[in-house]
C-alpha cells in the first residue's frame, strides 16, 4: 500500500547565461531560481492496483518516483510504503520495490545479461529455489530465454528492456515502478511489454505505477489514472473521467478527389488544398460517421484518418481548465 | 564479502572483454611511472643526495607511495570517478539497491589497469630493500606494511572527500588532484624535502606526511622513536572526517538531486 500525504519539494537550481564571461562570474557569485516540482501531491494506492502516472515532461512524474523510491527527500508531508517511510528506512524499503527507469540501463553492459541476473541474486539476497522459480518464469514470460547470454550491450532496445524489466523482478517485489517502459520500442516489443505488466500484475498480485507519454500503454494496462501537471495532481480517478475531460474534437484527415470542398456549419474545414483537407468534427454535434457520409457525398475519398486529442494535448487544456 | 568478490570478479570480466585495451592501459600506466624513475635515476646519478637521502632510500618512499596510490585507484576507483555516477544517473540506481552506499560505490568500478604501476612499485621496492642498507628486523617490515595500509587509507578519504565535494559542485573539482596524484608525485621524495611549511601542511592538514614521511625516518634508521612507526595508523583518522562530509553530501543530494 502506497500513501502519500501533501508531498512538496522545491529544486534550487543554479543557472547562468551562456558564455565564457557569465560561466566566470558563475564560479563566485550563482544565482538560483527555485523550481516547485511538486506541490500538494497526495494519493493513495491499494495493494495490487494498477496506476498509470500521467502528465507531460517536467510535470512531476521522475521526482514522485524517486520520492516513493527513497532516493530523494520531500521538503514536507508524508510518504508511507508497506508501512516505511521510504527515505528513512531505505534498505528495508528497496528490498520490498522494483524500480525500471526507462532511460538507463541496470545491467552491466559488458557481461551476459545472465550474470547480472546472478550478482542481482546476491545484491537481493534471494534463495536459491526461489531464485530459480522467478528466472523460469520471467525468461518464459518475455521471452528472453535466447538471449540472456548475449552481453547487454548487443540488445537490441526492445530485447534490452525486457532484460531490465525482469532484472527489476527478480526478488519478487511487491510494488513496481515502470518510469517509462515502453520508450522507444517498437510496436511488437511494446506490446509484449504491455502483456508481461499485465501478467505479473494479475499473477503476483504485485503494484504497479507506471508513468508514460503513450496513451495506448494507459488504455492497455490501467483502469485507474493520476494525472500531475506542475507538481499538483489534477485528475484522480478511472480512465473514462479523464475522457470525460477530453474535448470531443477530432480531427478527420481526407485526401480526396474532386472539386474543393464545401461543408456544411456544423463541420469546420481547417484546411483545404490540392486534395487535402483537415475537418475538425465537434462529436456532441456531429459523430464521426456522419462526417464521414457528409463528406464522400462531397468527393470521393480516397484516404481517411481520424485523430483525437493527445493525452499531452488533454493536458494543455486541463491547465487552463484549472487556471494554472 | 562474498559479494564483493562476485563483483570483483564481474568487473574484471568486464575489463577482458577489451584484452588488447586492457593490456594497453597497463602498459601505459607502467611506463609513465617508469618515467618518474628514470627521472630520478639520472638526478641521483649527478648529485648522489637529496637533503641527505640516497637514492635507494628514496626509491623506497616513492615505491610504498606508488604501491599505496595504485591500490587505491584500482579498488576505491568508484570515489575517484563519483561525479560520473551522479550525472549519468547510476547513484539512483544504488539507492534503490538494498546495500550500503558505500559498498555500491565501491564495486560499482574497479580500475585493474593501475597494476601497471603496482608491477613498478614492486619492482623498485624489490630492488632497494636489498640496496638500502636496513637490517629486516620484524619491526621494519612492519612499519613498511603500515606505512602501505596508511597510505591506502589517506588516498582512499581523500577519493571520498572528492566525492562528497562533487554532491555540490562539478566545477571546480580538479583542484583536488593536487592531493591526489599531486601527493603520488611529489610523495616520491620524503616531503620534508620541500620545507617547514609543508611538511606542517602534510602532517596537520592533510596527512600525507603521517605515512610517508615519519615511519620512513624510523625505517631508514634516522629516527630512534618508535611511535612514528605507528603514526601511519593516525592518519587512518583522517577518513572520519572525509566520511562524515560525504554522508552530509549525500543528505543533501537526497533532498535535492533531480
Amino acid at each position: 500500500m502506497i500513501q502519500l500525504k501533501n508531498i512538496s519539494k522545491t529544486f534550487r537550481i543554479a543557472k547562468r547565461d551562456a558564455g565564457l564571461k557569465s560561466a566566470a562570474k558563475s564560479l563566485f557569485h550563482r544565482e538560483y531560481t527555485r523550481i516547485e516540482a511538486l506541490k500538494d501531491v497526495s494519493f493513495t494506492i491499494n495493494k495490487g492496483e494498477m496506476v498509470g502516472y500521467i502528465g507531460p515532461n517536467g510535470a512531476g512524474k521522475s521526482s514522485t518516483i524517486k520520492i516513493m523510491s527513497g532516493v530523494l527527500t520531500p521538503d514536507s508531508g508524508e510518504c508511507v510504503i508497506n508501512g516505511r517511510i521510504p527515505w528513512k528506512n531505505r534498505t528495508e524499503h528497496v528490498r520490498e520495490i522494483g524500480v525500471v527507469f526507462g532511460q538507463r540501463s541496470q545491467l552491466w553492459w559488458d557481461v551476459p545479461v545472465i550474470d547480472s541476473f546472478d550478482l542481482l541474486r546476491d545484491i537481493y539476497k534471494v534463495e536459491q529455489a526461489q531464485y530459480k522459480k522467478m528466472l523460469s518464469d520471467l525468461t518464459e514470460l518475455l521471452d528472453i530465454g535466447e538471449i540472456i547470454r548475449i552481453p547487454a550491450r548487443q540488445l537490441s532496445l526492445g530485447q534490452r528492456m525486457r532484460c531490465e524489466i525482469a532484472a527489476s523482478l527478480l526478488h519478487n517485489p511487491s510494488i513496481l515502478f515502470l518510469d517509462e517502459p515502453t520508450i522507444g520500442l517498437d510496436a511488437v516489443s511494446k506490446i509484449a511489454v504491455r502483456n508481461f505488466i499485465r501478467s505479473i500484475n494479475r499473477e503476483y498480485k504485485t503494484t504497479v505505477l507506471l508513468t508514460t507519454h503513450d496513451m495506448q500503454d494507459i488504455e492497455a494496462l490501467t483502469e485507474r489514472i493520476i494525472l500531475i501537471g506542475k507538481g499538483r495532481i489534477l485528475l484522480d480517478g478511472p480512465l473514462a473521467e479523464l475522457k470525460n475531460h477530453r474535448s470531443s474534437h477530432k480531427t478527420l484527415t481526407v485526401d480526396y478527389l474532386g472539386p474543393r470542398l464545401c461543408v456544411p456549419e456544423n463541420l469546420r474545414l481547417l484546411r483545404d488544398e490540392d486534395g487535402h483537407a483537415q475537418i475538425l468534427v465537434d462529436t456532441d454535434v456531429v459523430t464521426v460517421s456522419q462526417a464521414i457520409s457528409i463528406i464522400s457525398a462531397h468527393a470521393e475519398i480516397k484516404d481517411i484518418s481520424v485523430a483525437g486529442e493527445t493525452i499531452d494535448e488533454t493536458v494543455v487544456a486541463l491547465y487552463k481548465e484549472f487556471a494554472i | 564479502m562474498k559479494l564483493y568478490f562476485r563483483y570483483l570478479s564481474m568487473l574484471l570480466k568486464s575489463q577482458m572483454q577489451y584484452k588488447a585495451s586492457f593490456l594497453m592501459t597497463a602498459l601505459g600506466q607502467f611506463l609513465t611511472s617508469f618515467t618518474t624513475f628514470l627521472s630520478m635515476y639520472f638526478m641521483f646519478s649527478r648529485f648522489k643526495s637529496v637533503n641527505g637521502f640516497t637514492f635507494s632510500e628514496v626509491l623506497i618512499c616513492f615505491s610504498i607511495v606508488l604501491m599505496a596510490f595504485s591500490l587505491t585507484e584500482c579498488f576505491v576507483r568508484g570515489f575517484d570517478v563519483f561525479p560520473r555516477l551522479i550525472r549519468t544517473g547510476d547513484l539512483d540506481r544504488i539507492l534503490v539497491r538494498p546495500r550500503s552506499v558505500v559498498f555500491q560505490v565501491l564495486t560499482s568500478n574497479m580500475e585493474f589497469t593501475r597494476i601497471g604501476r603496482l608491477l613498478q612499485a614492486i619492482l623498485m621496492l624489490c630492488w632497494a630493500i636489498p640496496a638500502c642498507g636496513v637490517v629486516w628486523t620484524a619491526d621494519k617490515i612492519l612499519t613498511l606494511i603500515l606505512m602501505v595500509t596508511g597510505g591506502i587509507s589517506v588516498f582512499s578519504s581523500l577519493f571520498v572527500l572528492y566525492a562528497g565535494i562533487s554532491f555540490f559542485t562539478l566545477e571546480g573539482l580538479e583542484f583536488m588532484n593536487i592531493f591526489t596524484d599531486g601527493g603520488r608525485e611529489f610523495g616520491k621524495y620524503p616531503v620534508s624535502v620541500y620545507g617547514e611549511g609543508v611538511l606542517k601542511f602534510l602532517t596537520y592538514i592533510i596527512p600525507i606526511a603521517l605515512f610517508q614521511y615519519y615511519p620512513f625516518l624510523y625505517l631508514i634508521g634516522r629516527s630512534e622513536n618508535i611511535l612514528f612507526m605507528f603514526l601511519p595508523l593516525l592518519g587512518i583518522i583522517f577518513f572520519l572526517p572525509c566520511y562524515a562530509f560525504f554522508r552530509y553530501g549525500l543528505r543533501k543530494y537526497q533532498s535535492s538531486g533531480s
